[in-house]
């Protein structure tokens, strides 16, 4: 078996509140071997950006906290750092891709400094040799007349370029994981192939773990291999691309794929709809989180949450749901 | 054969001076529509595609008057809008009406939701206050709100009912044309197809014609009959919905449909993949406007700029060399 690069364990995380805990996520756990992209799908709320976040440690900026859990990364405990210590692993063996690439650069300095300042914290590199290097980066993520670019401002560049410049400096320290966080979100679609088919040639020859977090799910269907659906902070289905798209267990994911205008449907048809929204996560409803929205409720999900558990006869494939068979599994 | 428009662009354009210095001197504009022609049929659904600044949405507040056209005319049932008197216009804008992309910014926090949805019956009807209060109960039920919420405000709606207070607003004088400006695109999937839903049942029910200007490819092939698509300013291709999808006549139609992810994992597909990015437009490029991104571009489409020629019925496209007719 290949070497797990990021293990969560029950990662419960919260914002204090005068009444107590407001759990944005509750006990997530899934793990990223080396070489392998997960891909987190999910709509707003439903705390894919917040499990993100507590990986990098960034949570605790953001005044939530890791109430339980851990996060173990490559062999090292993250949870219980301080973070002096993360510091020195953010930024060189886990990079971050945010959705805005304008407000991820410093419009104050040009983006080959930028990328520079990284290897020279965490490398240790003399200013030319950071420089050289990171305009060998910028060659790396396909922008052209490096040499020149690396002297501009983000400013002087569009959505598109800057979001290389952003995957640039993620890549410069040769992390260990990547966490793309809708790293094409704010870009048109020709843009985004441009990206996307950046992102998976990068994966192909560098064979970095990458975790990539999307509400898209064509997004997810092009660039994963393992896919996590997450709804009102826990995961609800986890299996390969395959398992999740051709087989859902869980009526939920069935609902998102089903709800996709497809190319091949009736126009103009009566789209299948998933009933009522998403619950915040201070009105969450007992027993599955689900429930209130599923077409296949019954008197127990009402009242007991149902666990993540593997298929019969695939290890891999895990569903938190009580309906042993779901009929009509489905995505059209 | 082809029925009347309910609302017409003749060459209509809309520049955007840039301007520079302490004089506000004149040295460009942004040619955000630039000679386009189309037409959107009584009852249909006309989708307007393209990328962030190619002026869909610029084209989108055009057709209702929200700004002013630079050039050209916009027809609503055969008249000029842009002639129309202040009174005229008044009436006007009972038929014609607008859904905004994101309903947080188009809703007034400190109004509750009947006095918003009451709102354009408050402006437009000499109405009492307790039929506006019907009114407003008939349209939150038309449109799936919970009627007893009417004494809610907004920020205790989620996106998908705000963006039904939003339709509810737009239906309320009982217009003819409705302008979606990206009206789904900020909403989550599960939520996004029950809007799309509601609006294609209020078509029917209502005899609405939209135009339904999008990015969301897949989206708009399915609510739409017919499909437009922009490029720096031009309309460069419009079609029926199944034909466009089908068979792409310009090679940037086919670029931007193989570029949408599609969520059917190890699906090939014929992908084009666009050179660079979508220039200016203070300074598009010569000719053909998509000619530097494109890849079939000849020395002809350096120099001269293709003009909308019909391929097929129905169909329109703005190519010397289009994909589906063979030369």
């Amino acid at each position: 078996m290949a070497k797990k690069i990021l293990e969560v364990r029950d990662l419960t995380v919260g914002f204090p509140r005068e009444h107590g805990l407001l759990k944005a996520t509750d006990h997530v756990s899934f793990s990223i071997e080396e070489g392998q992209t997960l891909c987190i799908v999910g709509e707003s709320g439903s705390g894919k950006s917040v499990t993100s976040m507590a990986i990098m440690r960034l949570i605790d900026y953001a005044g939530g906290i890791i109430a339980e859990g851990k996060i173990t990364f490559d062999g090292e405990e993250l949870t219980t750092k301080k973070q002096s210590e993360m510091n020195r692993i953010r930024g060189e063996r886990l990079a971050m891709i945010f959705q805005d690439p304008m407000s991820a650069l410093n419009p104050v300095f040009s983006v080959g400094d930028q990328i520079a300042e990284s290897l020279r914290i965490h490398k240790g590199m003399n200013a030319k040799d950071a420089w050289n290097k990171a305009v060998e980066m910028l060659k790396l993520v396909g922008i052209p007349e490096a040499e020149i670019r690396a002297k501009q401002y983000p400013f002087e560049m569009s959505g598109g370029m800057c979001q290389r410049v952003v995957i640039a400096m993620a890549l410069a320290c040769d992390p260990e994981l990547i966490i793309a966080d809708e790293p094409t979100t704010a870009l048109d679609v020709t843009i985004q192939a441009q990206i996307l088919d950046l992102l998976r040639r990068l994966k192909r020859e560098l064979r970095t773990a990458t975790l990539l977090i999307t509400h898209d799910m064509g997004v997810a269907a092009e660039m994963a291999d393992r896919i996590a659906v997450m709804y009102a902070g826990t995961i609800v289905e986890e299996g390969t691309v395959d398992e999740v798209f051709r087989t859902p267990r869980h009526p939920y994911t069935v609902g998102l794929l089903r709800s996709i205008p497809r190319l091949e449907e009736e126009p103009g048809s009566e789209l299948y709809t998933i009933q009522g929204s998403i619950p915040g996560i201070g009105e969450l409803p007992q027993g599955c989180r689900f429930h209130p929205r599923c077409p296949h409720a019954m008197s127990r999900c009402f009242i007991e949450e149902p666990s993540l558990l593997a298929a019969k006869g695939k290890e891999g494939h895990r569903a938190a749901c009580w309906l042993e068979g779901i009929p009509e599994v489905s995505t059209r | 054969m082809t029925e009347p428009y309910l609302v017409e662009a003749k060459e209509l354009k809309k520049y955007f001076p840039i301007k520079k210095g302490l004089l506000g001197r004149v040295v460009g504009h942004v040619k955000a529509v630039d000679n386009v022609n189309f037409g959107v049929r009584p009852g249909e659904t006309f989708g307007l595609v393209g990328e962030s600044g190619c002026g869909k949405s610029t084209l989108g507040r055009v057709m209702l008057h929200l700004q002013k056209a630079t050039g050209g005319e916009v027809r609503f049932e055969g008249r000029d809008i842009q002639q129309a008197g202040p009174k005229e216009l008044r009436a006007l804008r009972e038929e014609m009406q607008i859904i905004f992309q994101d309903p947080m910014g188009s809703l007034n926090p400190r109004f509750l939701i009947r006095d918003l949805i009451g709102e354009p019956l408050r402006l437009h009807r000499k109405m009492s206050a307790s039929d506006i209060d019907d009114r407003v109960i008939e349209l939150m039920n038309l449109v799936g709100l919970d009627v007893n919420r009417r004494n809610r405000y907004p920020h205790e709606f989620s996106g998908g009912q705000r963006q039904r207070i939003g339709i509810a607003r737009a239906i309320a004088l009982n217009p003819k044309f409705i302008v979606a400006d990206e009206s789904v695109s900020a909403l989550d999937v599960s939520v996004q197809s029950q809007v799309l839903n509601l609006m294609m049942k209020l078509q029917k029910e209502l005899g609405l014609t939209y135009l339904f200007i999008a990015h969301g490819l897949n989206v708009v092939r399915h609510i739409s009959n017919r499909v437009g698509v922009m490029y720096l300013g031009k309309l460069v291709e419009v079609a029926p919905a199944d034909e466009l999808f089908a068979r792409p006549g310009h090679p940037y139609t086919k670029a931007l449909m193989s570029a949408i992810p599609q969520p059917s994992p190890g699906q090939k597909r014929d992908r084009i993949m666009l050179q660079g990015e979508v220039p200016s437009p203070v300074n598009p490029p010569s000719g053909c406007r998509f000619h530097p991104r494109c890849p079939y571009a000849q020395d002809r489409c350096r120099t001269e700029e293709p003009l909308p020629q019909p391929i097929g019925f129905d169909r329109e496209v703005a190519c010397h060399f289009p994909l589906t007719v063979d030369l």
